[in-house]
């Protein structure tokens, strides 16, 4: 099969999945038990008028297929409702937030793959060796800490007791932002020369990005080790050693490549995952990106936001998942695509 | 006697064999780490009472829906509010004046009931669809899966938030969205590992013979998918309550006053730097107990995946 047709037929089958992730959100946000329309008019003492209005609004009046009709045909449409907690479209609250996750998402990446990978690695080629045991528990630490808590203590430590950082949020208080081009602090500095907003939004980036980086770094690292183990043992690996192969010249051009196959999945899916926000790092960290969004509309009742938040992550998820079977096919000329 | 020399004789190899993997483990430092502990987990919980200091006291309440549920309720001392930690108070006080270290003690109570609940229920919804999609196939298979991937493509933490924050605050209602989140890696870790057994030959053999196919699975199949999933199981039941914190820490789960890990680490944050203690220790509590299970879950494996182990 070509890669486009290929390409082709994937997306046809995201539209089932992408129709059932619309039929669960709507099921989800259909069973709050909250009168989502008085919450929105201001509580108890509401306007009895307003109520009506913010129903006939959200079309609550309507028998549910209908409802489910008129949210896919906005859908469609690329509108995601309005978020009454922001009072504004969600589309445009997403697109606002979404430029400070992809900068801390993209950053914590950098850091956790390099870093994951090569230790996975010594941890393979020195297994049960002291410097295994210890890599393998900083891994199994990465990924046993509650996010929110490491943090905190990041922001005890660094900003309390040693305050050498700042706190929480993207820029000092004192600093102008840049202009907005991409919305990625340090890019738009760089590119209109905003040194100031550089150095602070790069000290701001330190603490969440560190902190979504080690939880990441834990599971890359794992998997790294892992699939390195089983490759190792593999026939031709053992025929590279026969033939008197240098063993770094076998690990490295040999092994690797086929090593980094599982590496490169779990890899993407993470990245897709955090650019859908990191929910709990940026609660913390007051990072105004998507995790915070959902986590407040969440608070608030605010299903249309919620709801709309998760259709994007599910677009993104699916996507990612696409471009890394691609990428597989690419890396390894065995797997053929659509069988 | 006989009987037991017998018996001995013919299960020889596998005797053999589980004697190699006990000896395995035992060799593994960190797996030993990890039993260790679960085990000390364990007898916190068991001895809470004698261990803590303080005891909540459950009363009935009739809630919002109009039912009734037990809610567990500490005393409140605002004389010995954010004391930090002494020989009176291990872990200091919390804004209430609760001892937090009683209230972690309780809350292993806690933790231990919510990993086990919502992993045993993922496990048992996931043996069932996947036993069917995996042994039966065809359209069936096909409808199993795709709603499976309809719950994958949405990230965990997300997909429980959304499903709690519907239901409503509460530890009970944090426990139906996490099973919500699990089941569809059950369900296709297990048909995994049934389509893989569905052609060895013994199967083969039982099926040509006539047996059901309700005893085929459940005899032939099921048993030796049992490794990965039990290995699965391990590791979740960590992850289940590091999710179920996460939670509840961003104020859906236990209500205010309940001695839960990720809760009280939500109620110290306003208080982060006056009194650490408030959000250390249930921050501590919570790593070894994830920490716990991911080490044996990871060391399992490792001796179990014939793959690995020699």
């Amino acid at each position: 099969m070509k890669l486009r047709d290929y390409i082709i037929r994937r997306l046809i089958l995201l539209i089932p999945i992408l129709l059932g992730v619309t039929l669960l959100t709507f099921t989800v946000s259909h069973i709050i038990p909250a009168d989502v329309a008085r919450v929105f008019a201001g509580g108890e003492k509401a306007n009895p008028e307003t109520i009506a209005r913010i129903r006939a609004e959200m079309h609550l009046d309507d028998p549910l297929y209908k409802q489910y009709y008129y949210y896919l045909n906005d859908l469609i449409h690329g509108n995601l409702g309005k978020s009454y907690s922001e009072n504004r479209p969600v589309v445009d609250a997403i697109k606002q937030y979404f430029p400070a996750t992809a900068e801390l998402t993209v950053l914590a990446m950098l850091l956790a793959i390099p870093i994951g990978i090569i230790t996975g690695i010594i941890s393979a080629v020195r297994r049960n060796q002291w410097i295994d045991h210890v890599t393998r528990l900083i891994a199994i630490t990465g990924v046993s800490i509650p996010i929110f808590w490491l943090a905190l203590m990041l922001q005890i430590a660094f900003a309390y007791k040693y305050p050498i950082l700042p706190l929480d949020s993207r820029l000092g208080i004192d600093v102008m932002a840049p202009k907005h081009i991409t919305g990625l602090y340090i890019f738009d500095s760089l590119v209109t020369g905003n040194f100031a907003a550089l150095k602070s939004s790069i000290y701001h980036l330190i603490l969440p990005a560190f902190t979504l980086g080690y939880a990441s770094l834990g599971i890359i690292l794992r998997i790294t080790r892992s699939s390195m183990l089983e490759i190792v043992r593999s026939d031709y690996i053992r025929t590279a050693r026969a033939k008197g192969l240098k063993e770094r010249t076998v690990i490295y051009k040999h092994a690797l490549r086929n090593a980094l196959i599982p590496t490169l999945t779990v890899s993407g899916l993470i990245f897709a995952g955090l650019l859908g926000g990191a929910v709990l790092t940026e609660t913390i960290f007051n990072w105004p990106g998507m995790g915070r969004f959902a986590v407040n509309a969440v608070n608030n009742l605010d299903f249309s936001s919620v709801m709309g938040f998760t259709v994007i992550m599910a677009i993104i998820m699916v996507t990612a998942n696409l471009i890394v079977d691609i990428l597989y096919s690419v890396l390894d000329p065995r797997i053929r695509l659509g069988e | 006697m006989g009987f037991i020399d017998e018996w001995k004789k013919r299960n020889e190899s596998r005797i053999k064999e589980t004697k190699f993997t006990l000896s395995l483990f035992r060799h593994s430092l960190l797996s030993m780490i990890g039993l260790g502990l679960i085990i000390f987990i364990i007898l916190v919980a068991l001895f809470a009472p004698y261990l803590a200091k303080e005891h909540p006291t459950y009363v009935r309440l009739l809630n919002p829906e109009g039912k009734y549920v037990t809610e567990e309720r500490w005393d409140i001392h605002f004389g010995d509010k954010l004391l930090p930690p002494s020989r009176e108070h291990y872990f200091g006080t919390d804004d209430y004046g609760h001892d937090i270290f009683s209230m972690i003690v309780y809350g292993a109570r806690l933790s231990i009931k919510i990993g086990l609940l919502v992993v045993i229920s993922a496990t048992i919804i996931g043996v069932i669809l996947g036993a069917i999609a995996g042994y039966f196939g065809g359209y069936l298979d096909e409808f199993i899966m795709r709603i499976t991937d309809i719950f994958l493509s949405i990230p965990g933490l997300i997909l429980a938030m959304a499903f709690a924050a519907a239901l409503g605050r509460s530890i009970e209602h944090v426990m139906y969205a996490l099973i919500i989140v699990w089941w569809p890696t059950y369900t296709r870790l297990i048909r995994g590992q049934i389509l893989k057994t569905r052609e060895e030959t013994y199967v083969e053999a039982a099926r040509s013979l006539g047996t059901p196919d309700s005893k085929i699975i459940f005899k032939h199949i099921l048993p030796n998918t049992f490794a990965p999933v039990f290995v699965q199981m391990t590791m979740d039941l960590g992850n289940v309550v590091l999710n179920a914190a996460g939670l509840s820490f961003i104020g859906l789960g236990a209500n205010p006053g309940t001695a839960e890990w990720g809760l009280m680490i939500s109620m110290g944050r306003v208080y982060i730097f006056q009194a650490w203690w408030y959000v250390f220790f249930p921050g501590l509590a919570i790593v070894l107990f994830v920490l716990g299970f991911n080490l044996l879950g990871d060391g399992l494996r490792d001796v179990l995946d014939p793959k690995l182990r020699r």
